[in-house]
């Protein structure tokens, strides 16, 4: 579905700022995989997942999803295929407009924008029932505005957003890492619910050893731009904390494995 | 010195009139400054490019209608350089608002011809006239031509164009890329047509508030747009402050804005009655639209947690 080919990324480059971020990375992802991504701060994950979503272009290698070359298509017409949870709750939704006009618009992704009517009656009901599966009690609540809702009911709905329109893709960078625990666990509960109900081919970046062994059915760990460690199937549902420190330690040739990876 | 309260009394129809002709100017205002969340700049260089546009072809002998609707284009065009300098050039909103600016000051001259083109009621037909409003108050025409029916009937139709507009899927979409640049674009929605879409749509409703008091004050000059953002702040903001508990509907919003606009006329009216030097009003509102500007600013930062009293933490 995803097809990520020898992509590389660098930041400002020829300046003494410059940073590489991703050197060559390649990946792909068959259809309906659930992926979870680690590694250490600045290790580029959230550049690969920028660079599949369009952030900015990459400066070498190709990306295809699901066939379709989109290494020179901007951000907002890869949205079509793509859906997106970002870590900062803020990031993902319209704070000044209501819950239904956040749905709305995003039932309309990948569509052309007319001049109908934003909202219509049939959707209402679609929205409650979504709203309803969350179990956060928004479905009574859908003209209030996205701004006066918490971090966890905002990710939650942008989870509903960002898979309302089945997306080829789904892209997660981090998207529980700013909520308390319980809510953590409780968003993190409903991506998997999500995922697995529509069989989401699923990018998912977590912080949380934990959380990146007991989902999904695949693990990258990520390192200096670069995949070091790619573990799936059984090998994966036997993998453990310390199993995976060793992998990465081994990986990286070094043992500040354990700094970076426990203390992030 | 004597204050005669009817002496203000007979200014307020003018003020009225003048208010919601501006309160068409602050709507388009309103429009970027809210929605899209850009200062735009431009609309001191669209004002006059709109009051030159009509008041140039009113003479050239096409009737009031044409005449509006070409300043409108004209408007919308002035919205569009914007438009592409924030854009295709990624200038930021201010400079491309500053650029667009000082080059309509050519462009307008050269619509124009000269830096002041009059037009007299007299020979042509036009839509409002101060001329029409002293002559409803005298009862020598009929009441429909009076100013503030005419121009509060625009506002009017204005107002519930733009509520089914931004309405609409394409509406929406503006207004969620005013409100999340991000979000936005991770939706499929193309920032960077809407932007170019909400300045035309902004800088054609300016023009047309120039175009109709060019007619209304009988000439198009080429200073007349000067300062117009700071007198659609003032009406935005004043409109804002004082119907936002009442008003929560966009459209009663934006029929607060064009309110806005009236109590600003009204206030000026006021102050011009009390024997203030005029040339001192510039200084009063932009001193008026920066008081209110900071007074969000200093609530935020008495109420915030660690400001003032709870201080000293990073001291
Ligand atoms: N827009 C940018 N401009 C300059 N440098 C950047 C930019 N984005 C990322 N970088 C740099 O690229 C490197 C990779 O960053 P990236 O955000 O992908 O890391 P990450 O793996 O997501 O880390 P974290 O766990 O902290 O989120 C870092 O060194 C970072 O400083
Ligand atoms: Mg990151």
């Amino acid at each position: 579905m995803l097809e990520i080919q020898k992509i590389s990324k660098t930041f400002n480059p020829n300046t003494v700022n410059e940073k590489i971020a991703l050197k060559g990375l390649s990946l792909v992802l068959k259809d309906g995989e659930f992926v979870t991504v680690i590694g250490g701060n600045g290790a580029g994950k959230s550049t690969m997942l920028n660079a599949v979503a369009g952030v900015f272009p990459v400066d070498d290698g190709h990306i295809l999803i699901g066939g379709d070359d989109v290494t020179r298509l901007p951000e907002y017409k890869r949205a079509a295929f793509i859906g997106r949870v970002f870590q900062d709750p803020m990031m993902g939704t319209a704070a000044s407009m209501g819950i239904e006009e956040n749905l709305a618009l995003a039932l309309r992704r990948g569509q052309r924008r007319s001049l109908r009517w934003g909202i219509s009656h049939k959707e209402r009901e679609q929205y409650r029932q979504l709203l309803a599966s969350l179990g956060l009690g928004l479905e009574d609540r859908l003209t209030t505005k996205v701004g006066l809702l918490s971090g966890g009911q905002r990710q939650a709905l942008t989870l509903l957003m960002a898979t309302i329109k089945k997306p080829r893709l789904l892209l997660l960078d981090e998207h529980t890492a700013a909520l308390d625990p319980k809510t953590a666990a409780k968003v993190l509960e409903t991506t998997e619910s999500i995922v697995n109900r529509d069989k989401l081919t699923t990018l998912m970046i977590t912080h949380n050893m934990k959380d990146a062994i007991m989902h999904g059915d695949r693990l990258i760990m990520l390192y200096e731009g670069q995949i070091v460690v790619d573990v799936s199937g059984e090998e994966k549902k036997r993998l453990t904390v310390e199993k995976l420190l060793e992998l990465f330690s081994r990986a990286s040739g070094s043992d500040e494995a354990e700094d970076k990876m426990i203390l992030s | 010195m004597s204050l005669n309260p009817l002496e203000l009394f007979a200014q307020l129809p003018g003020a009225v009139a003048q208010g919601l002709i501006w309160g068409i100017m602050a709507i388009g205002v309103y429009i970027t400054y809210r929605i899209l969340n850009i200062a735009d700049l431009t609309v001191d260089g669209s004002f006059c490019t709109g009051g030159a546009v009509c008041v140039v072809m009113l003479l050239s002998g096409y009737n009031v209608g044409l005449s509006l609707l070409c300043a409108f284009l004209a408007g919308m065009l002035t919205g569009l350089a914007t438009g592409l300098f924030q854009t295709v050039c990624g200038i930021s909103a201010i400079l491309a608002g500053i650029l667009t600016q000082l080059g309509l000051w050519s462009v307008n001259l050269n619509i124009m011809g000269k830096p002041n083109q009059a037009i007299n009621v007299n020979n042509y037909d036009l839509l409002v006239s101060l001329r029409y409003l002293q002559e409803v108050l005298k009862g020598t025409r009929p009441f429909y031509w009076s100013p503030i029916l005419v121009a509060g009937l625009f506002v009017v139709v204005i107002v519930g164009l733009l509520y089914w507009f931004f309405g609409t899927e394409l509406g929406c979409s503006i207004r969620a890329t005013g409100t999340n640049l991000h979000m936005a674009r991770a939706q499929g929605i193309n920032t960077d047509f809407n932007k170019v879409l909400g300045l035309m749509l902004s800088n054609g409703l300016v023009a047309l508030s120039g175009g109709l008091l060019a007619q209304y004050q009988g000439f198009a000059d080429i200073n007349m747009g000067r300062g117009a953002i700071v007198i659609g702040l003032a009406a935005v903001i004043i409109g804002e402050v004082v119907f936002a508990r009442i008003f929560r509907n966009f459209a009663l919003r934006l029929l607060g804005i064009a309110a806005g606009a009236i109590i600003y006329y009204v206030v000026i009216q006021a102050v011009l009655w009390m024997k203030l030097d005029p040339n001192n009003l510039k200084l009063l509102s932009a001193l008026i639209v920066a008081v209110f500007l900071a007074v969000p600013h200093w609530k935020k930062s008495l109420t915030a947690p660690f400001a003032r009293k709870g201080g000293g933490r990073d001291a």
